[in-house]
């Protein structure tokens, strides 16, 4: 019985992406209501995004709002303005915020520590002075409205997504895919390059590797995945509001990473979901629910520094030391 | 006739503000010669080796690899133009597995950039990892994470990593800092045969221990090269003695 839960688990473990996707077809009908889902689903892959950089390379971002919010602007614009079709504004968004990171990272990879993160909070600021002041094109203060999507027409069939069952699925088929991507990414060669500057910068150039090539590589995969959650997240509210760009959505994906455990596969995912669950089922109780969400934070920050999901895997893992060797002849 | 050098250092100088902390040095490294850089503390041996292993540029002169110019080349080209380098102070991916250590330095010369290819589907770099790991001594031990190795292992998993990029010139900067005398004894083995198959420098504090093993000797003292030549001229070369014994 223990052997065959030890293999499931491995078999879990090599197939994380298809794990996490079965478990994710049926977690809207966990939840108390299906809008709560699809946020969790986008900002899952924000924070998923977020870790690319945070947790595999070590580079703290406090800018990573300016990507979101570029993804979900320039998607916005697309069918607002521009009356592109769904798929069109998706690539949009995307294309912009991997732009946006190929500017943002060129100039903070310079940096490092706590200069790097200032200087990408300076220049995510920079972002959001400029959206807010191109009101003709952004909506400003009020945000951009209208980005309304009431169909996913495909050749053959037309999805009604302002059905928020529909409209998660379809969601999910682009997280599903991003999400996959990231774990091609971890488990490539390249992934290896990243983990290694995370570790040690100075022996990794002894190596042989452009540590700055690679970091702007990394940067402008994380900012892509960014965007992508954010151009979801705009068909889904079909408004785009200012504060997807301000910098408290930079700390939150410091916070779900943070919460849900850095440098884990699904960990930031895990994260945001246990965020944005306390959010809103904490807001009914009380208004204060910042307070809940910060202690709940603060213990885990204190007591497991490996957050939520990592905690979880270092207990999988102890168990299963444990049972291969009291299986193992003597 | 002598063969060209590999290594050509000429005229180097190197000022921090306005300490100078090597004077105008010019010498050349023959190919699979076993050299040593000696001399007390402040000497500018660092200095040096930080100068010819890409880490700092020089104020003045030039370095020449193979009769190349490599002077204002990118660190991270060093590795693969065939120089390898060992750190003073330990240096390794202390959360990855020894072994994922070794294969990050193999990986470098096949597919650095691939981002989609699994990294088990390059099932030679798993099993060059494990021969260089056993080369270096470090048979048990390939699972465990870098950090919770012994000093003296993480330093003989540093020479696996320099030896991943197949040198044709290895640089190692004080290899047995810290070590215990066993340890010591083992590393020192393990550079004599290293150095048959390619060029080694090192840098040493301990002048006892390069004496037997190598071929030819310079010492540095105060940023200058005050000696060079074999164990014997330099032992027997009063200006060496003078600086050695005096310091007591």
């Amino acid at each position: 019985m223990k052997q065959l839960l030890n293999i499931s688990i491995d078999r879990i473990r090599q197939h994380r992406v298809a794990a996490t996707l079965a478990f994710l077809m049926v977690f809207p009908f966990l939840m108390p209501y299906e809008t709560l889902a699809i946020n969790i689903l986008i900002f899952g892959l924000y924070a998923v995004g977020f870790n690319l950089l945070f947790g595999y390379t070590g580079m703290l971002s406090f800018g990573h709002a300016a990507f979101l919010g570029v993804g979900s602007y320039l998607a916005g614009i697309a069918v607002v303005h521009a009356g592109w079709p769904w798929w069109a504004a998706i690539a949009a968004g995307v294309a912009s915020s991997c732009v946006a990171g190929l500017v943002i990272g060129y100039l903070a990879i310079r940096t490092r520590g706590i200069y790097f993160s200032m200087v990408t909070l300076a220049l995510a600021q920079i972002v959001y002075y400029g959206f807010y002041k191109a009101e003709r094109w952004t909506g400003g203060e009020n945000g951009l409205r209208g980005v309304r999507v009431e169909a996913i027409s495909l050749p053959g069939i037309s999805i009604d997504f302002l059905n928020p069952l529909n409209k998660y699925y379809v969601i999910l088929v682009f997280v599903a895919l991003a999400l996959w991507f990231v774990s091609r990414v971890l488990d490539s060669p390249f992934g290896a390059v990243i983990e290694a500057i995370r570790e040690n910068e100075k022996r990794a150039v002894a190596c042989g590797y452009n540590v700055a090539r690679s970091k702007l590589l990394v940067f402008v995969l994380s900012a892509g995945i960014c965007g992508l959650a954010g151009a979801l997240r705009a068909l889904h509210l079909s408004i785009v509001p200012i504060d997807s760009l301000h910098y408290l959505q930079s700390g939150q994906a410091v916070m779900m990473c943070l919460l849900g455990g850095m440098g884990t596969f699904l960990g930031p995912f895990v994260g945001a979901a246990v965020f944005l669950y306390l959010e809103d089922t904490v807001t009914n109780v009380t208004r204060y629910w910042m307070g809940v969400v910060g202690i709940v934070f603060m213990v885990f920050v204190l007591f497991f520094p490996k957050g939520i999901w990592g905690t979880a895997l270092g207990w999988v893992a102890h168990w299963q030391r444990k049972v291969t060797r009291h299986g193992e002849p003597s | 006739m002598t063969p060209p050098p590999i290594l050509e250092v000429q005229s180097v100088s190197r000022y921090f503000g306005k300490f100078q902390a090597l004077h105008n040095i010019s010498t050349r490294f023959q190919a699979g010669e076993l050299t040593a850089i000696i001399g007390p503390n402040g000497a500018g041996k660092s200095t040096f080796f930080n100068v010819i292993s890409g880490g700092i540029r020089p104020s003045q002169g030039r370095v020449q690899f193979e009769g190349r110019d490599i002077t204002d080349m990118a660190q991270h080209d060093y590795a693969r133009a065939g120089i390898a380098k060992s750190f003073q102070i330990t240096n390794v991916f202390k959360q990855l597995s020894a072994h994922e250590n070794v294969r990050v330095a193999l990986q470098m010369q096949t597919s650095r950039y691939q981002i989609l290819r699994a990294r088990s589907a390059y099932a030679g770099l798993r099993d060059r990892a494990d021969e260089l790991l056993t080369r270096v001594g470090l048979t048990d031990s390939h699972r465990k994470p870098a950090g919770d190795l012994a000093h003296g292992q993480q330093r003989s998993l540093e020479v696996a990593m320099a030896l991943a990029c197949q040198p044709k010139l290895l640089l190692m900067d004080e290899p047995t800092a810290g070590m215990s005398p066993q340890e010591t004894v083992v590393m020192m083995d393990l550079i004599t045969e290293l150095a048959l198959e390619r060029t080694v420098i090192l840098v040493e504090h301990k002048m006892k221990l390069v004496m037997g093993l190598c071929k030819r000797l310079l010492v540095l003292h105060h940023g200058e090269l005050l000696a060079e030549g074999s164990p014997d001229e330099i032992r027997s070369n009063a200006e060496v003695k003078r600086v050695y014994l005096g310091q007591g």
